[in-house]
């Protein structure tokens, strides 16, 4: 008999509102999954996962009253694997702008959360990605497959430039009325998505399950 | 790569119950939204809705249970509305498993709800129902486009031009607009385009097409005048037409939808 361990989870409570559909999501991978903002559970975990909806602003400030930001970087600096859903992608990146409004984030890629340059905004609904090459979450994948997303804001240029010895992130695309923008950024133990995996059906299920497996 | 065309099922439910004839034969209880929502889900709908859910507080709890049941089991995104009137009702739907929130009466009595939704939990979740009907405009002089804005199902008119009331609440931070034709609602003989290609020239956020889906025909056609996403509910609920045999129909046009394995 070969024991089988489930990986712990946390999803990190900081006032976002989609927690329970991540954590709901989450434990079809057959993980265990703790809602929590609970600084040394949320450091503890094999994966920890932090979701986001509304705006950057808004969600910086519920980040900052639990030390989203130094759980992160403690995590990180132990490589112990983070992913980022929604707006929790975008908090990842050095500022986000919304109506004028600079907000700063907690700048573990450099870039600017910026508005979508499409005829219709918000882009809403189920979309392709152009997955980047090596990448663990897509590699393989039907390329029709879709996932959802509801977002007015994204990432439109990757600046984080990678050379020497260190392994270059993966950066997954999508487009919407002409624009192009990050969709997914798998960087050693960090992890990015900007649509919501939680909430596409089972494509989005298969991406989670990568993820948990990857721990 | 483009996003597709989504295509939404809606259920009218009241005290947690589905309301109106559901009839599929192979439901144990057809009035349940959760096995009516799984259904829905494996036939391949892209989006839930759930409208009506309650007039009163009374049956809040109910409607909560029903939303947090339904969210356990469907991983695609839910629409909630019906009675939505504080922010404090739409944290409360968030909170049971709800992504999005449908405002309609609510926002034609107090328009700065709108923007107080939008602020407070992003226009992502944040969309506008309008039950809108013809009017001429010798009759309603303050309805130039020909589209009056309704409440009561459709039976009271408010004077308000359907076309100045979108791009008012786009504006104000609404994400989305249901737009449901109140003349062709249950007629099936089709949505109104007119006032759909309308409402298109005028904003910029996603439109949903409803009232009138009769045959896979007015699918595409809502496409054509600018929808960006197509919802019935009678045509489903009595397997009229199924959600595939939709998204086929979008395809042959062109259309990009979205494909899932669908059980046979």
């Amino acid at each position: 008999m070969v024991a089988v361990v489930s990986p712990k989870l946390v999803v990190l409570d900081y006032g976002s509102g989609n927690l329970a559909s991540a954590a709901r999501a989450l434990l079809r991978t057959g993980a265990e999954v703790e809602v929590t903002s609970d600084f040394d559970a949320a450091l503890a975990a094999d994966g920890l996962v932090v979701p986001g909806v509304g705006a950057y602003e808004a969600c910086m400030q519920g980040l900052n009253a639990v030390r989203g930001g130094r759980i992160i970087g403690r995590r990180l600096a132990g490589s112990r694997p983070v992913l980022g859903i929604c707006v929790g992608m975008q908090v990842l990146f050095d500022r986000g702008v919304e109506h004028g409004v600079e907000s700063t984030g907690l700048s573990e890629w450099p870039g600017t959360v910026e508005r979508l340059q499409a005829p219709i905004v918000p882009h809403m609904g189920w979309n392709t990605v152009q997955p980047g090459e090596r990448s663990v979450l897509f590699d393989g994948l039907d390329p029709e497959t879709r996932y959802y997303f509801v977002h007015s804001y994204a990432v439109r240029r990757w600046e984080l430039e990678v050379s020497g010895p260190f392994t270059p992130p993966v950066i997954t695309w999508a487009e919407h009325g002409g624009d192009r923008f990050v969709a997914a950024v798998e960087n050693g133990p960090l992890s990015a998505t900007q649509f919501h995996p939680e909430k596409s059906g089972d494509a989005g299920a298969e991406v989670l399950q990568r993820w948990v497996r990857s721990l | 790569m483009t996003v597709a065309v989504r295509v939404i099922p809606c259920l009218d439910v009241s005290e947690g119950r589905v309301v109106k004839g559901v009839n599929f034969v192979d439901l144990r209880d057809a009035g349940d939204p959760v096995e009516l929502a799984r259904r829905y889900d494996a036939e391949g709908a892209d989006e839930l809705t759930f409208l009506d859910i309650t007039a009163t507080s009374d049956n809040r709890a109910s409607a909560y249970e029903m939303i947090r049941r339904t969210a356990e089991q469907v991983f695609i995104p839910l629409t909630v509305g019906g009675g939505v009137r504080t922010t404090d009702d739409i944290n409360a739907l968030l909170r049971a498993g709800a992504d999005k929130v449908s405002i309609n009466s609510a926002a034609v009595a107090r328009p700065e709800f709108l923007s107080e939704a939008a602020d407070r939990f992003g226009s992502q979740c944040v969309v506008l129902a309008i039950d809108a009907r013809r009017v001429s405009v010798d009759h309603e002089p303050a309805c130039p486009s020909g589209f009056e804005v309704t409440t009561h199902g459709g039976r009271k008119g408010t004077g308000i031009d359907a076309v100045a009331w979108a791009r008012q609440a786009e504006q104000a931070g609404a994400g989305e607009i249901l737009l449901t034709s109140m003349d062709s609602d249950g007629t099936k003989d089709g949505f109104d385009t007119a006032m759909l290609a309308e409402l298109r020239r005028t904003v910029g956020i996603p439109l949903i097409a409803s009232g009138g889906a009769g045959t896979l025909e007015h699918f595409p056609a809502a496409v054509a005048a600018g929808a960006d996403a197509v919802l019935a509910a009678s045509v489903f609920h009595f397997g009229e037409l199924s959600i595939d045999q939709v998204k086929q129909r979008l395809a042959q046009d062109g259309y990009p939808v979205r494909r899932t394995a669908v059980p046979a």
